[in-house]
């Protein structure tokens, strides 16, 4: 962990207006004891992005969607193959919490949908200096595992993951 | 008639559940007799932290005769029975190893190996019994010696790795040791016949048509000249040792070379692959599938060469972890998984 931020200054967005759903529960709360199944409801990559818009910024105190680390157009779902893409942009060129965002990115998809689904976690083409040795390690699936059982860690996700219900709509 | 000629499918024969977390890694005790007079055991070790015993019963089933809880305080993540089947090693997440004996029906944890500073991957007993080997992300391999008394002497912190060591596995009929790394590479170590020290004997990485990604697995065939690598890019490499093997030439193991590179089977990382007493490789892979290869039968001319044998999409709901084949019974194999469940199969040639 280095003293002071890493950047000090971000450009804070506006929240995009939300489109209101119908039937606005999330499509896949889990843990759910049955799978929830509406015919009409494909699952696409709004109801992923409204999974995780909200996730506070490790060191800001604003969402991840405001700070543009996210968009909607920067996620991929295939649905039928159980396949969710995203590509986040750190803020910075030398952001060392990048590996904290892809996990706190992790976490959530696991928490909101099925567990079967499999995700994989990027940074933007030329978004970071050292992009490839962290993609590497974001979707290097042992080491995400060791790393969520580090307390410490932990506990910065959930903060990052919790302190969304700020945002909730 | 040859099955490797044949028509094959796997039969699912059971599903083991029980495990709270992910499954990651399996072994079959070796020599289960001594346990008791049991005849099949196998260990899967979780990411709910313990470790099962798995025995099969008179109907030729699996149940759960011992869950090794309250010792590890993270992951579980890989099990290792010595050659003579009375103990059992564990390698954690939580930086130790511990190793189990079999006391009168039970397991009591006899010894605690430490020392790495962060998680261990991988533990591996040597067929000599002499040794064990463990690894971690820290980046090196240990190599502790067996004495009596159950006590465990550390020999050597052996450091090359640029990155997290994935697995350590020892060769079936010498005392060498190969490495896979997060580094991409493979690392032979072989004692030095004179000062008793160890040290690296071969690399195997990119530049030796090595693989481009982590390698997470490896396993030799039965007569120690042949091994299978499998890695996150998606491949599965088979290496050759050409040399003259004896039971004592060591050396004869630092020479291997790139023999054959299987492709385009699994879409995901690839975590494990193990060579049964038959010859059937059996690959298990992030994208839920298992397939089994064996070598093609041809002109003797050319350069041995690999054949898919038959793929098994969705042999589990989740990622496979490790696949292993039963010792005793070289038609059975195990799989385990990220979802929680461990498969035993049959391959049966169909007619």
């Amino acid at each position: 962990m280095t003293l002071g931020l890493i950047n000090a200054n971000p450009v804070v967005h506006e929240r995009r207006e939300r489109l209101s759903r119908a039937d606005d529960p999330p499509h896949y709360p889990y843990p759910h004891p049955h799978p929830h199944s509406h015919p009409d409801d494909v699952l696409d990559a709004l109801d992923v992005f409204d999974s995780v818009r909200d996730i506070r910024d490790p060191e800001h105190p604003y969402s991840l969607e405001q700070l543009s680390v996210l968009s909607e157009e920067s996620i991929t779902v295939d649905e039928k193959l159980g396949r969710i893409q995203i590509t986040f942009t750190p803020t910075v060129q030398h952001c060392s919490m990048a590996t904290v965002i892809g996990l706190c990115l992790r976490v959530k998809l696991m928490q909101c949908f099925p567990p079967h689904f499999k995700v994989d976690i990027k940074v933007s083409p030329g978004s970071l200096a050292n992009e490839e040795a962290v993609n590497k390690q974001l979707n290097d699936k042992e080491r995400v595992a060791a790393a969520l059982e580090n307390p410490n860690l932990r506990q910065l996700v959930d903060e990052c993951l919790y302190s969304s219900e700020l945002y909730s709509y | 008639m040859e099955l490797l000629d044949s028509n094959v499918d796997l039969k699912e024969l059971q599903k083991l559940q029980g495990h709270a977390d992910r499954v990651w890694g399996l072994a079959w005790n070796p020599a289960p007799h001594n346990c008791g007079g049991a005849s099949a055991m196998l260990a899967s070790c979780s990411g709910d932290k313990t470790l099962r015993i798995w025995q099969m019963g008179p109907t030729h089933r699996f149940d759960c005769s011992t869950i090794l809880e309250d010792t590890h305080t993270r992951t579980v993540r890989s099990c290792a029975w010595s050659p003579c089947g009375k103990f059992l090693a564990t390698a954690s997440f939580d930086s130790t190893t511990a190793i189990w004996k079999y006391v009168g029906g039970d397991f009591e944890c006899v010894a605690t190996l430490e020392g790495h500073e962060n998680e261990v991957k991988s533990v591996t007993w040597s067929s000599s019994g002499t040794f064990l080997a463990t690894c971690s992300r820290d980046k090196t391999v240990w190599i502790w010696e067996v004495q009596p008394g159950d006590e465990y002497d550390c020999v050597a912190v052996l450091q090359g790795h640029s990155q997290d060591v994935k697995m350590v596995q020892w060769h079936p009929l010498v005392d060498v040791l190969v490495s896979v790394s997060y580094d991409n590479s493979i690392k032979v170590w072989a004692e030095d016949g004179d000062s008793d020290d160890w040290h690296c004997v071969q690399t195997l990485n990119e530049g030796s048509s090595g693989h481009a990604s982590t390698v997470w697995s490896v396993a030799f065939n039965s007569s120690g000249d042949r091994m299978v690598t499998s890695s996150d890019d998606l491949t599965l490499k088979i290496w050759d040792t050409s040399s003259a093997i004896s039971q004592t030439d060591t050396e004869g193991f630092a020479s291997w070379r790139h023999l054959c590179t299987l492709s385009g089977y699994h879409g995901r990382t690839i975590f494990s692959a193990h060579w049964s007493s038959e010859g059937i490789i059996a690959s298990g892979a992030g994208d839920d599938a298992l397939c089994l290869f064996v070598e093609e039968k041809g002109n003797s001319i050319e350069e041995p060469s690999y054949r898919l044998l038959l793929k098994k999409e969705k042999a589990h709901d989740m990622d496979i972890n490790s696949v292993r084949w039963n010792p005793k019974d070289q038609r059975i194999l195990a799989s385990a998984s990220d979802d929680g469940t461990i498969k035993i199969w049959e391959v049966r040639e169909i007619s």
